[in-house]
């Protein structure tokens, strides 16, 4: 999340731009390998069966409903992280970080320790009549925990480059925090929101390991389309592969939808307005 | 302004760092059996076997062919047997993307008959074990399960293997050998995943085989179901086409299908083929 220098230092050595294209090819070829392998003319078939239909409809709502999640706790996490000053700041910050780097399969064996039957709150939560396990609260539960690093990464960083002189002068002019919140920093940090959230969706819809440990797998209830293509794998590798190109197909979709609106913002009146900021500096 | 954003990013590479390098710990070894060979010289005769010899084996032969490799670097040294286990279609899948395998052990012959139909295994596979389906529930058994039929009582939370795996295929056979339709909470796509689910308490009971139940020990219970016997799961081997040491193949191949081997299944919990 830096933010474009304008009128800076533009040259770049030649051999980066190799390397740049060696990295953007490393991403792009398997991903060509894995279109060229699709049984074109069975694809419509493959992709629109009624198992392939359940299971993306499945994860289409689940990675709605954590995104809901992680913004509803993700964007106080952000605004703590980022606006104030605490003891083992560093060290929440770690931890809140730390489903970007662990396995998911940890994630999941964490969370079957927390909300499953035996777990830590499973069990208090069973006596009061909520069963999590093998449901699809259990998938959002998995969804949002790999998730939610995304939203607080992306919008803390927002907020560190919006700065707080906005917020100042509107409590200045009177304005409680909420009003604060609500009319000025939120507005302000509006496009930086909008891909942490964009970004919470993909990884969501991506999750897999947490599901299987911890959710399980059932069709229409727990089976999202990454287990969908992992159980399809064992037995129709044609259909791995048409579904696994369909996730790629949802995922760029998303995430170039996002892109390019952020980028018309920009362009439109967050850009000027950052830019007459550093300008006072 | 800058510098928490730096901060940010240096803590963020520290935990990127932290877990590539995790990642890259090299696995602790099998530990080799002390002491020498009890077994004495390798009854194969007097030719000396040397290299290394890649195995791809079923995961649910984890427990035993670590065994069985270990006896054979003991009783032929020199030699050493480099295991590799996963769900038979993903091994034979990468097999058939030339993976550098000498010998395949699959958990069923549908996946053998994978690669013997393309030609990529030599001669015949030889049968070497067999394995059954029981019911594995918590040691301390909390929906009463006694009977297979109990496991379609309302509320019971059940979990099997997916149709589209050895184990689910198996599950259904015993389905319909009973007469007895399950409504499982979830079909994993392996059967580790089935116990996981049992011994950490999510589920009433599941469906495993015999083996791992006994490889589980305390952490479940098993209880057989006489309807298995209908549903009965062959473990083939074999050696691969493109392997460069095919006598050590070979000899390995004779101590997985020969007395020692015998003796290591059914300790496991395996039949005999």
């Amino acid at each position: 999340m830096e933010q474009p220098r304008a009128g800076g230092y533009h040259g770049i050595p030649r051999w980066i731009y190799a390397l740049a294209a060696a990295g953007a090819l490393f991403v792009l070829l398997p991903l060509a390998a894995m279109a060229a392998r699709v049984n074109w003319p069975q694809f419509i078939p493959l992709v629109t069966s009624e198992s392939s239909l359940t299971a993306l409809g499945l994860s289409l709502r689940t990675s709605a409903a954590s995104t809901a999640l992680c913004i509803v706790f993700g964007v106080p996490l952000a605004l703590v992280l980022a606006r104030s000053r605490f003891r083992g700041q560093q060290l929440l910050r770690a931890f809140v970080l730390l489903p970007l780097v662990l396995p998911p399969v940890v994630g999941g064996i964490a969370l079957l320790y927390t909300f499953g039957r035996q777990g830590l709150l499973g069990r208090s939560l069973e006596a009061a009549g909520i069963q999590i396990a093998f449901s699809t609260t259990a998938v959002v539960l998995a969804q949002t925990f790999v998730a939610l690093p995304f939203l607080v990464v992306s919008l803390e960083g927002a907020l560190r480059t919006a700065g707080g002189r906005f917020e100042a002068v509107a409590a200045t002019l009177g304005a409680g925090p909420t009003t604060v919140l609500r009319r000025v920093t939120v507005p302000l940090v509006l496009p930086g929101l909008a891909s942490g959230a964009v970004l919470s969706f993909a990884r969501s819809l991506g999750e897999f390991g947490a599901t299987l440990t911890f959710a399980g797998s059932l069709q229409g209830v727990t089976r999202t389309l990454p287990l969908e293509i992992y159980l399809q794998r064992e037995t129709d590798a044609d259909a791995a592969v048409a579904l696994s190109l369909v996730l790629v197909a949802v995922a760029v979709t998303v995430v170039g939808l996002t892109y390019r609106r952020q980028g018309q913002t920009d362009r439109g009146s967050a850009a000027p307005a950052g830019e007459r900021l550093d300008g006072t500096q | 302004m800058n510098t928490p954003n730096h901060r940010l990013a240096g803590l963020l590479t520290a935990l990127l760092l932290a877990s590539a390098l995790a990642a890259c710990a090299p696995a602790p070894q099998p530990a080799s059996p002390s002491g020498p060979s009890l077994s004495g010289p390798s009854a194969e005769g007097a030719e000396r076997l040397s290299g290394t010899v890649t195995v791809f084996a079923a995961a649910s032969l984890k427990a035993t062919f670590t065994k069985l490799a270990s006896e054979f670097e003991a009783q032929n040294p020199g030699t050493k047997v480099t295991l590799s286990f996963a769900g038979s279609s993903d091994l034979a899948t990468q097999i058939g993307q030339g993976a550098p395998a000498d010998v395949f052990a699959s958990a069923d012959a549908k996946n053998m008959a994978k690669l013997s139909d393309a030609e990529l295994i030599d001669g015949t596979a030889a049968n070497f074990a067999t394995n059954t389906l029981e019911i594995a529930v918590p040691p301390s058994n909390p929906a009463s399960i006694a009977s297979f039929a109990d496991l379609a009582r309302p509320g019971i939370k059940v979990v099997l293997c997916a149709s589209q795996v050895p184990c689910g295929a198996a599950a259904e056979s015993v389905e319909e050998a009973a007469g007895v339709t399950l409504s499982p909470v979830s079909e994993e796509s392996s059967v580790t995943d089935v116990l996981g689910k049992v011994t950490s308490g999510e589920a009433d009971a599941g469906l495993v085989y015999v083996t791992d139940v006994k490889a589980a020990g305390g952490r479940v219970r098993g209880i057989p179901i006489p309807e298995a016997a209908t549903a009965v799961n062959t473990y083939p081997i074999a050696s691969v086409g493109s392997s460069r040491n095919k006598e050590l193949a070979a000899a390995f191949i004779a101590m997985v299908t020969g007395p020692d081997g015998r003796k290591t299944f059914s300790d496991a919990g395996f039949g005999a083929p």
